[in-house]
């Protein structure tokens, strides 16, 4: 079973939810920058929730079906049409044999998810098959698709299996679609909870309440690696050198300009940029869907409250799993 | 133990992961407790350890907090992972011996492989002899991998030849080059922007995706570095590719 790249867009990247366990060697994690929705999609078709499925950044992706197969599209809302048709959210659905999926324009987000039943047959390098683009490795052939590509999927498990069933009988339009909104949000004006970085202490008081009290606008220096704002400079009380030691996909840097940057899922296994604050696990997928010219307020919240909202998400999605679980009359 | 864990501060990096400190300063010491820490948690990993990234002076602890908050019940997931770590440390002791691995580079110095090396020599006051001698003479510590996979930060190198960065740096160094930057010597794993002092080149794939490790190079290595001629490199270079 088989898709072919027709067109392959801005960036569409083979993505999991990442390399772990090498980043000692100085391998970076990469992996879908908004892991819940990726995860989503995966349970959507049956799949594990760490599955590769494709990430669409922003339009111009154009895929061809070359047999029916059970697929799901979550994330951002690129204007997916199936052969010309607005294509369903959130919901499995069965592409057929002939069909061409096309994201036409970014109506809300930035990154659309596109999880097949049986997953994508590409190599495992070190764990995952997450795409690392400056080292030409993982994902498909190391790079981002390009036209002609065909991707290998499937085939299927016997959740697979079930979940295809169940789609077949679905009523066209959906009856149902998963409510995303308490796991991520595509607005382009957001608050983006923060908890204190290791060197919180070392920034002067005026830029701690700089930080909170005003708006950041993201840069066009925005991809996978990090994201640059626009905004009030914030500055340590003195200049320091910092040793390189970890960082990691939120952390907010400050170089000398003053100008925050947020590391994102390619970013390096370790930094040298002071580590003002540190944006919560639960935010990130929210992150994920800004595109240039968002907006952001940062807001302080405490370690606690971090690993609480991280919790009641992870919850979440097990919800979500059941429910569907439920729906499909799934046997396992 | 006890005494030399006394000053040991543990920090959030984020909320799902603990930054450990054991010191300041660069020195083998602290090396040594790192690398030995990070074998204890890699030898007893507790539920919902992802894995751990040892720098200069700390080492962090990457974790997931949903495990742990269904294996230990109520308590924040980063105070388990404190105290956890807090009684692996208890079991270490300081003066343990640690099997260290001394890994040979073999490096070709100058000419087309090492542009720098008479700048590096006329800024330092010696002549190129002295330098390839100075450098290889010394042997180096591995204190952590980053900036890119394979990527050694070294300590240990000859202050004598240090020699700060190039005012403008070159678009493109060739992989496996071997240069200088201060008094830190370190190899290039692929071909990237930089501004360092490129002094010779190694034969040796420093990154190796298909192979465990994937590095050539691990934190706690002493390093070697070994002349060689253009010869050498270049039949090195065939029998390895």
């Amino acid at each position: 079973m088989t898709v072919t790249v027709l067109k392959p867009g801005l960036l569409t990247t083979i993505q999991d939810t990442g390399r772990f366990g090498s980043q000692k060697f100085g391998v970076i994690v990469s992996g879908a920058m908004d892991a819940y929705s990726l995860r989503i999609a995966n349970i959507l078709v049956g799949n594990v929730e760490s599955e590769a499925a494709l990430e669409v950044s922003l339009f111009g992706t154009v895929l061809q079906f070359n047999n029916d197969h059970l697929i799901a599209l979550t994330g951002a809302d690129l204007t997916a049409t199936i052969n010309g048709e607005s294509a369903p959210l959130w919901r499995p659905f069965i592409a057929k044999k002939g069909d061409i999926l096309k994201f036409k324009r970014a109506h809300k987000g930035c990154r659309a998810y596109v999880s097949f039943a049986g997953g994508i047959h590409v190599p495992t390098v070190m764990n995952s098959k997450s795409t690392y683009l400056k080292a030409g490795m993982g994902g498909f052939e190391g790079r981002a698709l390009q036209k002609k590509d065909e991707l290998n999927i499937g085939p299927y498990t016997k959740t697979n299996q079930e979940l295809s069933q169940y789609a077949k009988n679905l009523d066209a339009p959906a009856t149902w679609s998963v409510n995303y909104h308490e796991l991520i949000s595509l607005n382009q004006q957001q608050t983006i909870r923060v908890i204190h970085g290791t060197e919180w202490d070392c920034f002067t008081a005026e830029s701690q309440l700089r930080l909170t009290n005003n708006q950041y606008t993201l840069s066009t220096e925005a991809d996978r690696m990090g994201y640059r704002f626009e905004g009030p400079e914030l500055s340590l009380i003195e200049k320091f050198e910092l040793l390189s030691e970890a960082v990691t996909f939120g952390t907010v840097q400050i170089p000398p300009s003053g100008k925050p940057i947020i590391l994102m899922a390619d970013r390096q296994t370790t930094g040298g940029y002071p580590k003002m604050v540190q944006v919560i696990t639960a935010d990130l997928a929210s992150l994920a869907q800004l595109q240039s010219g968002a907006k952001i307020q940062f807001k302080l919240v405490s370690l606690e409250e971090a690993q609480q909202a991280l919790i009641a998400k992870e919850q979440n999605i097990k919800n979500i799993a059941t429910a569907i679980r439920l729906s499909a009359k799934l046997s396992s | 133990m006890g005494e030399a864990f006394k000053h040991v501060k543990f920090k959030s990096l984020g909320d799902s992961a603990v930054m450990v400190q054991i010191g300041d300063s660069i020195d083998p010491t602290n090396c040594a407790i790192l690398q030995n820490l990070l074998a204890l948690l890699e030898d007893h990993p507790f539920d919902g350890f992802a894995e751990a990234v040892p720098a200069y002076t700390n080492i962090t602890i990457y974790y997931h907090p949903y495990t742990v908050f269904r294996m230990t019940g109520n308590i924040t997931s980063y105070d388990f992972v404190c105290q956890y770590v807090k009684q692996l440390m208890t079991k270490m002791t300081s003066n343990k011996q640690t099997t260290q691995r001394v890994v040979e580079i073999p490096v070709v110095y100058g000419g087309e492989y090492g542009p720098d090396l008479e700048y590096v020599a006329k800024r330092n006051g010696l002549t190129t002899e002295e330098v390839i001698q100075l450098h290889s003479a010394n042997e180096c510590l591995v204190y952590m991998l980053g900036f890119a996979p394979g990527f050694a930060f070294m300590g240990g190198m000859n202050e004598a030849i240090a020699t700060s960065r190039k005012d403008t740096p070159r678009l493109a160094i060739p992989a496996r080059s071997v240069g200088i930057a201060g008094k830190q010597t370190g190899i290039y794993p692929f071909e990237t922007p930089g501004g360092w002092q490129i002094i010779g080149r190694t034969p040796l794939d420093l990154f190796l995706p298909k192979e465990t490790p994937p590095s050539l190079l691990q934190a706690g290595d002493c390093i070697r570095f070994k002349p060689i001629s253009d010869e050498e490199y270049k039949q090195l270079k065939e029998t390895r590719s």
